[in-house]
């Protein structure tokens, strides 16, 4: 059977697969904020997906995501799959795994919770569930209600 | 196992952890009513920050830590303090802890208490942060109750008033869903429960009838909990008016109850319970507040040495 390409292979970096449907561009906007040096990115949205339904494809050129971009791309995208590229071979393919503690990339949604005071600590939360993610802060107790909306 | 342990928030602690607090508490009473000498704590110091004024809170570890022989540091409230000229809470904790033996703190922000244990090498006591956690005030409840009805297993517990902005009563109920109790909550409209904390008490196995009228509750409860109803949380004061009268304990609603339920109230009380009923043998409320003493005695003594009685 001869697939259609909807976008080109890319020979070096990293393809994020499984991105929920409009999350693609989340996802993109924080790899972009990350990225001074301005790589090429390509996102392919609402792609048909027979696991999804629907989907959205992240390709980055030239680029391995560190730890911490890992953890928020599995608070966005919890079903994610993670693919390095190199010289146009997939040599590894993952699943994204939220950790059991998120520290430092999501801010606490209480306003009157310790760390969103001038405090010299990073926000921390306790893994409550990873699909759906549910974050619970370790200072103040409270689940996190908006975590798209706080992710730092 | 107790010696540099903080004590931050009810759900750190294990049924076992809280036996052995309740225990040790009992032994303390004499002391606590000063008809004993017990100078465990002779020659330490307690730092006492309070960020937030608080009577009961204050007063209550102050006299813990002088029962047992030791002595207090600290403030009250933040006037006169380098808070007010913008120093982090980290900051103050990296201070006042090269001063004492261990940390009480009371904050108006959530998770302060947490955060302070991580910048003290001290253990922490956690006295009330925000809204969130006021672990010695759930561990003098469940001690009130343990020595009032012999135990806590198999009471009937009735839950009362303001259930949403409660934080007592909050802590109180995720320190009875380690027990093997039943809880009733009779709250007005808009002031119930947090599904959240009720769906924890149903996941242990926890039997929980959510009730609109006091009569109905206290005739077969064990223990009756009452918190206050705050006229800030009513828009209209004549509404207020009529929430707060239906949910007044007085003779009258006491004529319905169980023989042998006891009452109880965190303090301060406002109307929610009549004085009338205060010289009614199930008021326990000012023994309640008495036993803020002894577990806090326990506590104290338990973070610092270790607790050991013959050491």
């Amino acid at each position: 059977m001869v697939k259609e390409l909807r976008v080109t292979p890319i020979r070096n970096g990293t393809v994020i697969d499984h991105i929920p449907p409009g999350m693609g561009l989340k996802i993109l906007s924080i790899l972009m904020h990350d990225d001074p040096a301005g790589r090429t990115m390509t996102l392919a949205m609402n792609v048909s997906s027979a696991r999804q339904g629907k989907k959205d494809v992240l390709k980055v050129e030239d680029l391995e995501l560190t730890p911490e971009q890992v953890g928020k791309i599995a608070l966005l995208a919890p079903e994610g799959t993670i693919n390095i590229i190199r010289d146009s071979n997939v040599v590894k393919k993952e699943k994204v795994v939220l950790p059991d503690r998120v520290v430092g990339i999501v801010r606490c949604g209480n306003p009157n919770c310790i760390t969103n005071q001038r405090e010299p600590v990073e926000p921390e939360f306790v893994v409550v569930s990873r699909s759906p993610p549910r974050l619970r802060c370790l200072y103040c107790e409270r689940e996190l209600e908006d975590i798209i909306g706080n992710i730092l | 196992m107790f010696k540099g342990r903080d004590i931050i928030s009810i759900k750190d602690l294990s049924l076992d952890d809280i036996n052995v607090i309740l225990d040790y508490a009992r032994r303390m009473v004499p002391a606590a009513r000063g008809e004993e000498n017990l100078p465990l704590l002779s020659g330490r110091l307690m730092g006492r920050l309070f960020f937030e004024p608080s009577t009961r809170t204050k007063l209550s570890f102050d006299t813990a830590m002088k029962r047992l022989g030791g002595g207090a540091i600290g403030f009250s409230d933040t006037s006169s303090t380098s808070v007010k000229k913008g120093e982090t809470l980290a900051d103050t904790i990296r201070m006042a802890e090269a001063y004492s033996d261990c940390l009480v703190i009371r904050h108006y922000n959530e998770g302060a208490a947490r955060l302070a244990a991580r910048f003290s090498s001290k253990p922490v006591i956690n006295a009330g942060d925000g809204a969130g956690q006021h672990p010695t005030q759930t561990l003098l409840d469940l001690f009130t109750i343990r020595e009032e009805k012999g135990r806590i297993d198999g009471n009937h517990v009735v839950l009362a008033g303001d259930l949403k902005y409660g934080r007592t009563v909050h802590s109180l109920a995720h320190g009875l869903a380690l027990y093997d109790v039943e809880v009733s909550l009779v709250s007005p409209r808009g002031l119930e429960m947090p599904g959240e904390i009720v769906g924890t008490l149903k996941e242990k196995g926890i039997g929980v009838r959510e009730m609109n009228s006091l009569e109905e509750a206290v005739a077969d409860a064990d223990v009756l909990y009452v918190t206050r109803i705050q006229a800030e949380r009513f828009p209209d004061p004549e509404e207020y008016r009529k929430v707060a009268g239906s949910y007044r304990v007085d003779l009258n609603l006491l004529d319905h109850a169980r023989d042998g339920m006891i009452i109880m109230h965190p303090l301060p009380r406002v109307d929610e319970i009549a004085p009338e009923v205060d010289t009614h043998p199930s008021a326990k409320y000012f023994v309640q507040a008495f036993n803020g003493v002894p577990v806090r005695m326990a506590l104290l003594d338990l973070v610092i040495r270790g607790g050991d009685l013959d050491g």
